[in-house]
């Protein structure tokens, strides 16, 4: 028996190569991951300098660290960074709770449901960007028009995708609670809500990618404040520093905040 | 008077659009306190459609019946029912999906979880209330099921193809599990099921029904020769061949 089986009896030699090999090939997916990141930028750092790319219109990373740097000195950075969240957490909340709501409202009523099922059907197929200018009309042009405008986008996914889940819970489920007298709102708090939690997590993950979207299309066509505030403004003066730096800020605040609703996912779905 | 279960001519007609389906015909039926009942009869010919009107989950067409005395209309405390699968839900602890039918009937006060408790631990659950149904087996998560429906207290269980979900060992083995329970909590039952001889192992009195419209086609009062009357034991009987043969054909399956 060798030295190293007497220290850990569980793990044979053949199981702890197979470990360490697994461990090496997750680190070599990192590594390349990282170098193409940072190869990515020397590239594109190195194509402008030797001027093989223009760099009026392609901007260089040295370029966007010193606007990133402007932005801040000037107290701008965070304001337009918060601007833009603040729109998208609330275009986001009011979507999933309000589609949520509609949802719980249409499987109480299958009238209702089938009553509006071809609206729901055009409203989802509509390019919510072509009502843009309808909110702004009745809204003004302010961050109202952009929220709605997230909300708009949000609401109908999550109305359908809720809806969905809620329609095809196990109906042998929903008989062992009718055998026990159950109402439609037990049904509805016992099982089909339940049951549902993933769907509705899921529709959460669909919704921020959506309010994003929502928001920055909103930002395009009135703002005066925000990072879509900054990427329409850059282009329009031809700044392509500005237009890069904000997609670049824009990229890690949406990631960082559907790293947050997976989170949640983890906490809430399997913590239990 | 006397019967725990009566059903007077009963009739069930299901409307569809492409037309109507008789599903039950004029079916009568007595049951004493304790029995144990089986159904028996060729798939699709309603035997589940009679178990939903008898506990109230659905409206007969015409006829009535009795539990207790009194009219069916509605579900009641009085009857419980048992699903092919056990529908224990994954998002709660055997506690909690046990506690489910008095929670719903917001009846879940400290007496009756007592009782629970109580049924828990007689059935060798206890040590397992806080775990959730996938870390238990398929015989112990039945006898859940079981315990949950039990601590609504109800008079008569009713036992949907009960068993049909589970690997035929486990069959055997669960049905001589739930079948000691019930006899011993001194319940009356009604067990709905294709399988002859899981129908005749069980019942005090076998009903056959025939093909759809269902009418009661025989009634056959299972008396076997064994020393403690359980499942596995029945099997063995001299008398389980005949009635096995009996009940087979009056069934005319035609493949």
């Amino acid at each position: 028996m060798s030295r190293v089986q007497q220290k850990d009896i569980i793990i044979s030699k053949d199981h702890r190569a197979y470990l360490r090999n697994l461990k090496l090939k997750r680190l070599a997916i990192l590594l390349t991951q990282i170098f193409i990141l940072i190869a990515f930028f020397a590239l594109w750092e190195w194509a402008a300098d030797k001027k093989i790319i223009d760099s009026f219109i392609t901007s260089q990373p040295s370029r966007v660290l010193k606007t990133l740097r402007n932005l801040y000195n000037e107290g701008q950075l965070f304001t337009h960074i918060r601007v833009t969240c603040v729109e998208t957490v609330i275009g986001f909340v009011l979507g999933t709770v309000f589609g949520t709501i509609i949802a719980i409202f249409l499987w109480l009523s299958e009238f209702l449901t089938k009553v509006l099922d071809p609206y729901l059907v055009v409203l989802n197929s509509l390019p919510k960007i072509a009502l843009g200018p309808i909110f702004i009309v009745w809204i003004g042009a302010g961050p109202e028009a952009i929220v709605v405008m997230a909300l708009a986008i949000s609401l109908i996914v999550t109305i359908m995708e809720v809806l969905n889940g809620f329609l095809t819970v196990d109906e042998d489920k929903i008989k062992l609670v009718k055998t026990f007298g159950a109402n439609k709102m037990q049904i509805l708090t016992k099982v089909v809500i339940p049951y549902n939690f993933p769907t509705i997590i899921n529709a959460l993950k669909i919704n921020v990618g959506l309010s994003w979207v929502g928001v920055i299309m909103g930002e395009f066509l009135v703002s005066k404040a925000g990072l879509g505030y900054l990427i329409v403004y850059g282009g329009q003066v031809f700044q392509l520093d500005l237009v890069m730096t904000s997609v670049l800020i824009l990229s890690v605040a949406a990631t960082l905040m559907y790293q947050v609703v997976v989170y949640l996912e983890k906490i809430l779905v399997k913590g239990e | 008077m006397g019967y725990i279960v009566e059903i007077d001519r009963l009739f069930m007609k299901y409307h569809s659009q492409n037309g109507e389906i008789d599903a039950l015909s004029d079916i009568n039926l007595k049951i004493d306190k304790g029995e144990f009942i089986s159904i028996i009869g060729p798939s699709g010919c309603g035997k589940s459609t009679l178990l939903s009107i008898m506990s109230g989950l659905l409206a007969q067409t015409s006829g009535d019946v009795f539990i207790n005395g009194k009219k069916v209309s509605g579900t009641s405390f009085e009857v419980g029912y048992m699903l092919q699968k056990d529908e224990l839900f994954d998002w709660r602890t055997i506690l909690q999906n046990v506690m489910l039918g008095l929670e719903i009937r917001k009846m879940h006060t400290s007496e009756n979880k007592k009782y629970v408790h109580e049924l828990l631990k007689t059935y060798g659950l206890y040590d397992f209330k806080d775990k959730y149904p996938n870390q238990l087996s398929g015989g112990m998560r039945q006898r859940a099921a079981l315990i949950r429906t039990l601590a609504a207290k109800p008079d008569i269980l009713l036992l949907d193809e009960a068993f049909s979900a589970l690997d035929y060992q486990t069959r055997l083995a669960v049905s001589e599990d739930i079948y000691t329970i019930i006899k011993k909590e001194n319940k009356t039952a009604i067990l709905v099921t294709h399988d002859i001889s899981e129908g005749i192992s069980m019942a005090d009195r076998v009903v056959v029904l025939s093909n759809r419209p269902a009418t009661i086609k025989n009634i056959h009062k299972i008396e076997l020769t064994c020393n403690k009357r359980t499942p596995l034991c029945s099997r063995e009987a001299p008398e389980f061949r005949g009635y096995f043969n009996t009940i087979w054909k009056e069934l005319e399956v035609h493949v």
